[in-house]
C-alpha cells in the first residue's frame, strides 16, 4: 500500500503512455489530453508543499531567534504580500512585465513593482557577479600545464575576444576563429556529451518505470 | 513617483548584491532572503492565474460539463500536504507516482527523439558539397570525428587501447577540452554581458552619467 501501489502506478503509467505515443487512436489521443489537463494540475499543488516547507523554516528561525532571524521576515512578507496584492489587484498582473495601454505605461502594482524592481535586479545582479567569480576561478584553474589545458585556455581566449570589439582590431579574420570554434569543434563534444546524457536520460527513464530506481519515494516510511 | 522609487529600489539592491565582493553584510542579506521571497510568491501568483484558476476554479465556478471530474486531480495534489505529516507523508508517493510514472512514459520516446536521433541525425551531414566552402568542409569532418572521437572517449566497455579504441579516444580528448573552453569562454561572456547590463543601469538609468 506504502510502496507498492505507488510503484505499480508508476509502471502502469509509464508503460501506457509509452505505448500511447506509437498509437494514433482517438482514445489514445484522449487518454494523452486527460493526462496533459490534469498533470500541471496536481503538480501545482506541490508549491503547496514548497511554500508550506519554506513558511514553516523562517518561522521556526524566528521562533527560536536563531542566527539572523530578522531576515526570515524579508523572506515571509514578500512571500504571501506578493500573491495576496496580485490577487487583490489582478489589473496588476500583467505577467509580470508592464504593459502599454494607449501610450502610457501602467500596471504598475505591488506585483508588478516587486517584480520589475526586486526580483529582476537582483536575480540578474547575481548572475552577473558570477562573472567575477568565473574570472577568479580561471585565473587559478587555467594554468598552461599541459597541453590539453592549453588547448582549452586557447578555445577560450580565442572564443572570449572573438565576441568582444578588440577581437576586431586583432584581425577581421579572429572572430571569424572564433565563431569556427564554436560551430564544429565544439558542437562535436556538445553532440557526443548530449547523445551520452540522452542514454543516460532513456536509463534512467526505463530504471524509474520498471521500480529499479525508487528514490523519488522517498523516506516516508516502508 | 513609482517609477523613481522603483529605480531607487533596484539600485539600492544591485549595489547591495555587489557588495558581496567585498564581504557579506547585512544588505547583501536582505536582498538574498528578500529575493526567495519575491521569486516564491511570484511562483504562486503565476501558478494560481496560469493553472489552478483557469482549470480548477473558473471551470467548477462556471458549472462546465464534466468539470466535477477536476477534483480527482486536485484532491490527488491535495496528497502532497501529507509529506507534513510523518504518518500520513506516504501518501505523498501517490501524486507523485501519478506525474512520474506517466512523465516518465511520455518522457522516453521524445527523449529518444530529442537528445538521440535528432543529434545522431544532425551528425549525418555531408563532408562535402560542390560550391561549399574550405572552412565549412574542415568544420563538417572536424565535428563529424570529433562527435565520433568523443564518444569513444565515453565509451567505457572497451580499454583505450589499440587504433581505434586508442586513437579515437586521444582525439576524443581534445575535441572535449577545445569545446569545454569554447563553452567556458561563452559563458563568461554571457555573464560579462549582464555585468555591462547592470553598470549601465547604475551608470544610465540610475545617476544619468552615461547616456
Amino acid at each position: 500500500m506504502k510502496r507498492s501501489i505507488p510503484l505499480a502506478i508508476v509502471m502502469v503509467g509509464g508503460i501506457l503512455f509509452m505505448i500511447q505515443y506509437f498509437i494514433p487512436h482517438q482514445y489514445s489521443q484522449t487518454l494523452f489530453d486527460y493526462y496533459t489537463e490534469w498533470a500541471p494540475l496536481v503538480g501545482a499543488f506541490a508549491l503547496v508543499l514548497g511554500v508550506g516547507s519554506l513558511s514553516r523554516l523562517h518561522s521556526h528561525k524566528i521562533k527560536r531567534k536563531a542566527k539572523n532571524w530578522q531576515y526570515s521576515y524579508a523572506v515571509l512578507i514578500p512571500l504571501f504580500g506578493v500573491p495576496f496584492f496580485a490577487l487583490i489587484m489582478p489589473e496588476s498582473l500583467g505577467g509580470g512585465i508592464m504593459q502599454t495601454m494607449g501610450g502610457d505605461r501602467v500596471t504598475q502594482g505591488v506585483f508588478d513593482f516587486t517584480y520589475m524592481n526586486v526580483q529582476v535586479p537582483i536575480q540578474a545582479t547575481m548572475f552577473s557577479l558570477l562573472a567575477f567569480y568565473i574570472a577568479s576561478a580561471a585565473f587559478r584553474a587555467f594554468r598552461a600545464k599541459s597541453a590539453l589545458a592549453s588547448v582549452l585556455l586557447i578555445a577560450a581566449i580565442i572564443v572570449m575576444l572573438g565576441q568582444v570589439p578588440i577581437g576586431e582590431l586583432i584581425g577581421k579574420w579572429f572572430p571569424k576563429i572564433g565563431l569556427w570554434i564554436l560551430r564544429y569543434p565544439n558542437l562535436g563534444a556538445k553532440r557526443a556529451i548530449a547523445l551520452g546524457v540522452g542514454f543516460g536520460m532513456l536509463a534512467t527513464q526505463l530504471k524509474i518505470i520498471f521500480g529499479v530506481e525508487r528514490n523519488w519515494l522517498g523516506g516516508a516510511g516502508e | 513617483m513609482t517609477e523613481t522609487i522603483g529605480l531607487w529600489v533596484a539600485a539600492l539592491f544591485t549595489i547591495g548584491i555587489y557588495s558581496f565582493l567585498y564581504k557579506e553584510n547585512p544588505l547583501y542579506r536582505l536582498a538574498e532572503h528578500l529575493v526567495v521571497g519575491v521569486s516564491t510568491g511570484y511562483g504562486i501568483t503565476v501558478t494560481y492565474t496560469n493553472v489552478i484558476q483557469p482549470r480548477f476554479v473558473e471551470p467548477i465556478a462556471n458549472g462546465e460539463p464534466g468539470a466535477w471530474i477536476l477534483v480527482v486531480p486536485a484532491l490527488l495534489g491535495l496528497l502532497y500536504i501529507t509529506r507534513f505529516f510523518p504518518n500520513a507523508a506516504w501518501l505523498s508517493r501517490y501524486p507523485m507516482a501519478f506525474l512520474m510514472g506517466a512523465g516518465m512514459g511520455i518522457g522516453f520516446p521524445l527523449s529518444m527523439k530529442a537528445s538521440v536521433l535528432r543529434q545522431l541525425e544532425a551528425s549525418l551531414i555531408p563532408l562535402y558539397e560542390t560550391g561549399m566552402a574550405w572552412d565549412v568542409v574542415i568544420g563538417n569532418v572536424v565535428m563529424v570525428l570529433g562527435t565520433l572521437a568523443a564518444l569513444i572517449y565515453f565509451f567505457f566497455s572497451k580499454p583505450h587501447k589499440g587504433p581505434f579504441f586508442g586513437t579515437g579516444s586521444k582525439i576524443g580528448i581534445w575535441v572535449i577540452m577545445v569545446g569545454f573552453g569554447a563553452t567556458f569562454g561563452f559563458t563568461v561572456m554571457g555573464r560579462i554581458s549582464l555585468l555591462i547590463g547592470r553598470i549601465q543601469f547604475l551608470l544610465g538609468d540610475w545617476l544619468h552619467i552615461i547616456k
